[in-house]
Order: C-alpha cells, then structure tokens, then sequence
C-alpha cells in the first residue's frame, strides 16, 4: 500500500567546488570591515549573541585598520608580528624542503594561519599557557624559540629537546607557553580548561588559551571543555581556528554549513567572537578582549577564527585531489602577511626594501638553524641516546624498564 | 588506634591529604554536597570548603581532561569516577594524554593525579556496576595501577598515590567498602569491626605503590590475589585444606616481581585469583612471568581462577564470580601435580 507520508531524504553535505570547478566562496559572507560594535568585556553574554553571526574585521579592502575593534597597535608591535608570521612562513618553506630531500619524516605548515599564533603569543603574558595545535608555529616564533632547536626536534637528532620520543613539529616549550603538542587531536582542549581552573583555584592571574581546528569541534572533548570552562568560569580563550579543511573534509562535515562556530559558544552561555583569522589587529584585538575578560573573573570566551589553510594538511596530504588548486588564492580574506605588510606600507612605517631585507635576514637565520642541525645530524643520521627510549615513562623507572634496557643493551 | 571501614579510611585518607597540601582538590559526579554514591568524600567539601571538593559534570572525559591540565598546572587533583565501568569515556585521556604527557614533552609536563574509582562485583550491579578493568590500565604503559584489599592499606596507599608524581587509577573494591567480603554470598555480611586490618591510625601514613603483602604465610603453593580476591583466597585456602601462601599484590603496576618469585620459588606452584575475565586478563602476564622467571621451580602449571569470558551477568553473579569453592578445586589440582 502506498504511504501518504514524505519519503525522507538522506543528506551528505558536499563543498560547492571540486577539483577542475572555479574556485567560489560565494556561500561566505563577508562584511565591510570595521562594521561589528565592541561591547566592553565584562557584557553579559545574553548581551551579544548577535556577535557569532558576524565577523570582526579591522583591516578593510584597503589596508587601513578601521572600526571599534582597531587595537591601536604601536608600529613596533606590528613589525613583531609581522617579523613572526614572515619567520613562520620561511621556516615552513625551507622545513618541507627539508622533508622531502629526506632529512625527516613529516612536517605540517601552517601557512595562511600565521596571524593567529603570531598576535595571541604577543597579546598573553609569558606566564600564561596555550594549548596549541599543530598549525601555530608563529607563536614560538613570536617569541624567539631557537630556531635550532626546532629544526633538531624536527631531524630527532641528539639534540632534539625532546629526546627522540615525539613525531616531528609536535613540540613542546613550557618556556615559551606552549603546551605538549600530540597527534591526536583535540586531546587538550580540556587540559586548557583544568588548567585555567587550576589558576583561579590558586588565585593566580595566569590564563590559558586553547586551540581546536573546525573539524574537531565535532569531537566530545571540545563540548566537555567548553562545559567545563562555562561552568566554572574558568579563565580560559578557547579558539576554533576554522581553516575550512580538516585533512580532505570542507567544514560542512563538522557542521559548519548549518551553523557558525562561533555560536556553539551560545549553547553553553559564553560569548563567541567570529573574527577574520588573516587580520593580524582583528585577531589581536579579539584575544585582547577575551583576556581582559578572562583576568576579570567574567570567565571563558569562544573565539572563531576564520581563515584558510593554503597548504596541505602535511607533507601526507595533496589538496589538489579534492578542491580546486586555484582555492588559495581565491579566498576573500587574502594573505595575513600580504595584508599586515600592506597595512604598515600604507601608514609609512614599512616598505618593500626594508621587507625585502628583512626576508633576506630570517631567510639567512632559518638556513643557519638548519645547517647547525643538518650538522648534529638529520633523522636516522643522528639520534639521543637510545636509554632515552627507557626514560620519562614514569618519573623513575620501575623493573620492568630498567631489565628491558638491560635486555637491548643500552 | 580507630576503627575503620573502607569508605571511613579512605575518606580519612583524602581528609588527611586536604589538610596537609593545599594542591590537593576532589572532584567527581555527586562528590560535593551529597559526598559521594559510596560516602567516600562525605563531609569533606563541608569541613575543606566548596572549592577543595566540587561536583563535576557527567563527563568522565570532561573530569580527567580537567584533571590532567590541574595537574599539569602543579596541583594534585583526585577526580573521582563513579563507576570502573564509566571509565571508558575517559579512556583516551588516560591512555593518549595523562599516561604519554610526561614522555612526550621530554619532562616538561606530567600529569600527577590520582583517579579513584569502585570497581568490582558482588553487589548484584549487573552489566555496568560491576566490572574490573584493571588489565586494561596495566597494558597502559605511563599508568599505575593500585588495587587496596583492607582499609589501613587503602588510607595509606591511596595517599602514597596522591603524593605520586605519577598518574595513578586507584580501584576500590566496592564489595570491601563495609566489610571483608570471602565470596560466601550465602553467608551473613560481615563488617571490618574486630580485623586486624580495621585498625587505622587517624593521621598520615603511607604505604609504598609496588610492594605486595603477605595475606599467609604458607608453604606449598602461592596464591596471587588483589583487591576481594585477597579474602576469598582465604577462604579458599582455608576450605582446601593445602598450606598455601597468600600474597596480596597491592599495586599491579608496579608490581612486587621479586616477591612473587621468591614465593613461588618456594612453593614450587602458583594459582592466580582475579575477578575480571579470563582472557586477556592479569592473570595472564603474571602467568608469563612466574613461567620466565621460576619455570625450573615449578611443580605444576601455573593455574588461574578467574571471572568468565562473557560479560558480567546479573542473574548468574554468583555462577560467574570466582569463589573460595573454585580456588579450593584449583589448588587441590595443582597439588595432584
């Protein structure tokens, strides 16, 4: 018998591009930039759930940095920042090179996405933690991490600061605020929000800040954080750096075509800020709020940053099987280091010759940082000693360890 | 010296501990307020104050994740999961974050909390109240794992494991909480009131992780057990009739090797009493390693009494939990060898 009833359909989200199709972006939109109010940081949230529907912008069209969220950045600050993303970039460039004439095994860039490490490192304080992911490497360069140490980390080699145990670029650097990295992801989003909790407990002023790209939002570890962190108040920026990829899958397999991320946040009763991730003063100035927020016991904030991985996903990774290769350059938010570069030109406190020379500087500091390690040795060629193997299983060995590097003989 | 049940002793452990370090917090599903579905954090949160002991979300994910970044921070968490059996939603924060942290960032975080958590059967908890996972924490290479079987050793190891630099996952036989459980269902209850064991001094002492005891002196078989297995070895042995050494492991991992090998060099035999499943199970590598390491003593193969390899039933609990009677046919077996 036939049913009256709706037969009902079975949905599969699709990217409105494929390789060989013009690249389009059209779905996004992208206001003026300077146009989204900026509430003071103790608002009540109910205040604002209007702002994760938007996207905060200071740099416009045209380089100039306009609108309530302009942070009024001194030109030195800039200059760090775009020192930091410029490192990045020619770090990440010479690293894959590295990988593949076979110095190491893997490495991930993270170009397009070098505002955001590079402004969230100079806006916390030194005592503060993040929680990253695999793509900030501008927040260690933000703050001057030996760039030896990073390319031996990457080789394994003898001088690897840590010691032979961990896949390459997954650093850790409690020095420099920067949580032990893992591969699987979204494992410390939580930590961030224990961590916070832990600072509040011992009535410190420290705060944290975590990392999550946009397809691991769909992981519980991201709901249980930012449950956590809701209702504990704790002090804590939670970030989604929604880069449109998660390996192959556009951001509408993590939901992003119903919804922002950004607006999760409304769920738990946080605010959420959607803020162009490639505007170095859009990004400083939403990190700047939400820790202001964060020091003043008004608790945790929900920060999208939108942008565009360029690159792969890692050295694994061809994104010309599955989107348009033209994609990069087509994205409407441009290059975060193009744009923070042309910002400082147009205000006369920067120029092509003092960038060219600048370029030529890290490009000469990241050739000598290689050849240092290329000379402790590249992966295979040098490595720890091998009782490193055996070592910070457990704070001391138990017998089990001690017998098993007896039994390899090392 | 007081006397004391296994929830008193270690809520006196916690007690203890909140009072010396004031790193020390609690935090658990219905630990607050209320103290706790088994009383164990009862009062603490009343006399240390709302935020040294905290009701969490029901999210064991969610509480250890916490736990880890606390303890990364440099306090001294003591989350609590309800249930072994709800443990698994948290199983990729112990296994990828907690047990790996301290390893993977070359010493430069490590996570030095302690997860309590009542595990175990014989309370007619069926399916998901009644398990014992500790293999699977054993397999965890960066875990410990401590199983008390009385309450002077659960206050005194329970603050050894707080004091860990170390992750710990702390089982607590939840058939012991209120007495010496031997496995003889049919038999009335008995409380912890008159056991040696029982006897808890009210204010700090520790007993080391890695050091087993001896539940029995004995002579010609040894009897590996923890947790409510130490009582029903006692009961099984004292319904064998066979003058069979008792140790009680305490900690699995570590674990007291040298102990069991110079009691099952002894002996000459060894029989292994666990509650969880067979296959798999501890048994099985303690097995492995009497035959590695006292193969030529051996007498007899190394025998193990364990729970079955189904799941924890409910109307069968008494057909599947490995009692005195089970364990005494197993010693009489090896004994024939």
């Amino acid at each position: 018998m036939m049913s009256n009833r709706t037969k009902l359909s079975f949905h599969v989200p699709e990217p409105s591009t494929r390789p060989g199709d013009a690249p389009n972006f059209a779905r996004f939109e992208i206001p003026p930039a300077g146009t989204v109010r900026r509430p003071d940081s103790a608002v009540a949230e109910a205040e604002i759930r209007d702002l994760p529907y938007q996207l905060i912008r200071v740099l416009d069209d045209d380089g100039q940095a306009v609108g309530p969220w302009n942070p009024r950045l001194s030109v030195d600050r800039m200059i760090d920042g775009l020192r930091a993303m410029l490192l990045t970039r020619i770090f990440d460039d010479r690293l894959f090179r590295a990988h593949r004439q076979g110095k190491t095994s893997f490495y991930m860039k993270s170009t397009g996405e070098e505002a955001i490490g590079a402004a969230q490192s100079l806006v916390l304080e030194r005592e503060d933690m993040c929680f990253p992911t695999y793509r900030v490497l501008s927040w260690l360069m933000a703050r001057g991490y030996p760039l030896a140490d990073l390319v031996n980390q990457i080789y394994s080699n003898e001088r690897d600061p840590l010691k032979g145990r961990q896949l390459p670029i997954l650093y850790s650097a409690r020095d420099y605020g920067f949580y032990s990295l893992s591969g699987n992801v979204g494992s410390r989003f939580g930590h961030a929000v224990g961590w916070a909790m832990a600072s509040a407990y011992s009535e410190d002023d420290k705060i944290a800040l975590a990392y999550i790209g946009e397809g691991t939002t769909a992981e519980g570890d991201f709901h249980e954080a930012l449950t956590f962190a809701s209702v504990y108040r704790a002090p804590v920026i939670l970030c989604v750096t929604n880069n449109q990829w998660a390996i192959s899958s556009f951001s509408g397999i993590a939901g992003g075509n119903e919804t922002t991320f950004a607006a999760k946040a409304i769920a738990y009763g946080l605010p959420g800020l959607r803020v162009d991730g490639n505007d170095f003063l859009a990004v400083w100035a939403a990190t700047e709020w939400a820790a202001e927020r964060a020091r003043t016991n008004h608790g945790a904030t929900l920060i999208e940053l939108f942008t565009y991985r360029a690159e792969g996903h890692s050295t694994s990774d061809d994104p010309t099987k599955y989107r348009p290769a033209d994609e990069p350059g087509a994205w409407p938010l441009g290059d975060p280091l193009d744009r923070l570069k042309a910002h400082l030109i147009g205000i006369g406190a920067w120029s092509e010759d003092e960038h060219a020379a600048l370029t030529r500087t890290l490009t000469e500091a990241v050739r000598a940082a290689v050849k240092e390690a290329d000379a402790v040795g590249t992966l295979g060629k040098s490595k720890p000693g091998v009782a490193e193997m055996f070592e910070g299983v457990f704070k001391e060995p138990d017998w089990r360890l001690i017998e098993q590097r007896r039994e390899l003989g090392v | 010296m007081p006397t004391m049940n296994m929830v008193q002793s270690l809520n006196s452990a916690l007690d203890v501990m909140l009072e010396r370090d004031p790193r020390v917090l609690i935090f658990g599903e219905d630990v607050g307020y209320f103290g706790g579905v088994f009383r164990v954090t009862d009062k603490l949160q009343q006399k240390h104050g709302l935020r040294r002991c905290f009701d969490a979300p029901i999210s064991e994910g969610g509480i250890i994740a916490t736990a880890i970044g606390m303890g990364a921070y440099g306090l001294r968490p003591v989350p609590e999961i309800q249930f072994a059996d709800y443990i698994l939603p948290a199983f990729d924060q112990l296994v990828s974050e907690a047990a790996r942290l301290r390893y993977r960032s070359g010493g430069e975080f490590w996570a030095p909390i302690t997860v309590r958590s009542p595990y175990g059967g014989g309370i007619f908890g069926g399916q998901t109240h009644s398990q014992s996972p500790e293999a699977i924490f054993a397999h965890i290479t960066g875990l410990k794992t401590v199983i008390p079987s009385n309450p002077y050793d659960a206050k005194g190891l329970l603050i050894a494991a707080i004091e860990c630099d170390d992750p710990v996952i702390f089982l607590e036989p939840k058939r012991l909480y209120n007495g010496p459980f031997d496995g003889r269902h049919d038999q009335q209850v008995k409380t912890w009131a008159g056991h040696r064991h029982a006897e808890v001094p009210a204010g700090y002492y520790s007993v080391p992780l890695g050091k087993a005891a001896v539940a029995r002196e004995g002579e010609e078989v040894t009897v590996l057990a923890y947790g409510t297995m130490v009582h029903v070895a006692l009961a099984g042995i004292e319904e064998s009739g066979i003058d069979a050494e008792l140790l009680d492991l305490r900690s699995i991992v570590p674990l007291d090797i040298d102990a069991i090998v110079e009691s099952v060099k002894k002996t000459g035999r060894c029989v292994i009493l666990h509650e969880a499943s067979r296959y798999g199970g501890f048994g099985g590598e303690l097995s492995a390693l009497i035959q590695e390491r006292c193969f030529h003593h051996l007498e007899a193969p190394v025998e193990r009494v364990t729970g079955w390899d189904t799941p924890y039933p409910h109307a069968f609990e008494w057909d599947y939990f490995p009692g005195p009677a089970r364990l005494a046919a197993a010693l009489k077996r090896v004994m024939q060898d």
